[in-house]
């Protein structure tokens, strides 16, 4: 028995919500984006700082996960070297679809002041990037509004199948 | 010590320096100067063939002959007390002379003294590793061949230490080019997606400071955003707004609403 007499009549009472497939589950893809921890550079560290209590990413349900296989958002924060270049690929790859690359700061984005022979000038040579963030490196600010930009991408997606593989080639 | 000169005025030095000025050498005085030096040398000159010898900021720089690398450290090493080995590579004189000189930094705690170890080597000349007697050696060696290419027999791991091992060519040359030569331009795209993706990925640009706010397809401008790949809008066009949202609202999510806000000038409040 009920301890409390619900009116499903009132107050928006009832234990119902009309939408659709989409946007059900790109409600849920975009509010739990974890997120590959990829620093690289010193932008690795405004990366931990918006995780860390202060910008407090997991406001957004971005959490730091370790493991590609756990996560959908990966944000290269650094400079990409060339040695390094082919480990980017390989986590990109196993990371499970769909999922999504922010490339954070100017080395990441274009290789930046590094314009020498050992830096990837800029990682969508490697793999797909589907947000640039300017910035060196950019605050912690910067990227929460980086992630709601993202959100507001994947909410413009479809939801099912039909969504293409991104691929570089 | 260098001589300290006052940097309070440095505002008032002109900008221009001449194109062809050469900056004075630190002055060399003889090793007799200083006691230990000159004992240490004559140890050194007993064994071995020394062709200069001479004392700069402090430390003594004795050039040897590049087959008695081995000889002499061990000497240092085991009966002058100099017990570490702090640094080692070497230079790129070949332009000039068409040669390698490669120095080894000794430290000898006891005597609170350093020496530099100095000798010359041909391009493609080999020298014996110091590596059974420093194992700091290991990792210098290792990365003097990846910079310079400079050879070293009897290493136990003679690999590249900081590029990657396929790599052709050596970094730290002079004649090496700053932003690569035509195998590091390509590399992580031979590398990954072989050499018929070139086409597709194009070469690298080089130009980060490259802005065109007609190309949309790479540049966005700031508040006057169009989606990817769209027309640019007109240069009079009104400013958007930052909006975190879609105007319609996002499902399950309270909308933010700018003027609902309170910006708070007491932290304390």
């Amino acid at each position: 028995m009920a301890q409390h007499q619900v009116n499903y009549s009132q107050d928006n009472g009832l234990p119902v919500a009309l939408t659709t497939i989409d946007k059900v589950v790109n409600w849920g893809r975009s509010n739990s984006l974890w997120a590959l921890t990829y620093g690289l550079a010193c932008c690795g560290i405004e990366m931990m700082a918006s995780g860390a209590s202060r910008y407090d990413f997991d406001r957004y349900g971005t959490i730091f996960r370790s493991s590609p296989r756990q996560s959908e958002l990966m944000i290269v924060a650094g400079t990409l070297t060339k040695k390094h270049a082919e480990f980017i690929k390989r986590l990109y790859d196993q990371m499970a679809e769909p999922r999504w690359v922010i490339s954070m700061g100017s080395c990441a984005n274009t290789g930046g002041m590094f314009n020498t022979y050992a830096t990837v000038q800029g990682v969508d040579r490697v793999i797909p990037v589907d947000l640039y963030l300017p910035g060196c490196a950019p605050r912690p600010e910067t990227l929460q509004y980086a992630v709601m930009m993202l959100q507001k991408k994947i909410r413009k997606e479809k939801a099912g199948n039909a969504q293409r593989p991104k691929r570089l080639l | 010590m260098r001589a300290y000169k006052p940097k309070d005025d440095v505002q008032k030095k002109s900008y221009y320096t001449d194109r062809y000025w050469v900056a004075p050498m630190v002055p060399k005085s003889k090793v007799e100067d200083d006691a230990v030096f000159a004992a240490d040398l004559e140890a050194i000159k007993a064994k071995f063939e020394v062709s200069d010898a001479y004392i700069q900021v402090e430390q003594m720089v004795v050039y040897i002959k590049a087959e008695d690398n081995l000889g002499v450290l061990k000497l240092m090493k085991e009966e002058l007390g100099y017990t570490q080995l702090s640094e080692m590579s070497a230079i790129d004189w070949i332009a000039k002379q068409g040669q390698f000189e490669i120095f080894y930094q000794m430290l000898s705690m006891g005597k609170r003294k350093r020496i530099r170890v100095k000798f010359f080597i041909d391009q493609k000349q080999a020298i014996e590793s110091v590596n059974p007697l420093f194992r700091s050696a290991d990792w210098a060696e290792r990365e003097m061949f990846d910079m310079f290419g400079v050879i070293v027999n009897n290493h136990p791991y003679m690999k590249r230490i900081l590029m990657p091992d396929d790599w052709e060519g050596h970094p730290l040359l002079k004649t090496y080019p700053l932003q690569g030569d035509e195998f590091a331009a390509w590399y992580e795209v031979d590398r990954i997606y072989g050499k018929e993706a070139r086409d597709i990925i194009g070469p690298e640009i080089r130009e980060s400071a490259r802005v065109d706010r007609y190309d949309t397809e790479r540049f966005s401008r700031l508040g006057f955003e169009v989606p990817m790949g769209a027309e640019p809008k007109a240069k009079d066009a009104e400013e958007t707004p930052l909006a975190y949202q879609e105007e319609g609202g996002v499902f399950m999510i309270d909308k933010f609403e700018d003027d609902k806000t309170e910006i708070i000038s007491d932290r304390k409040r």
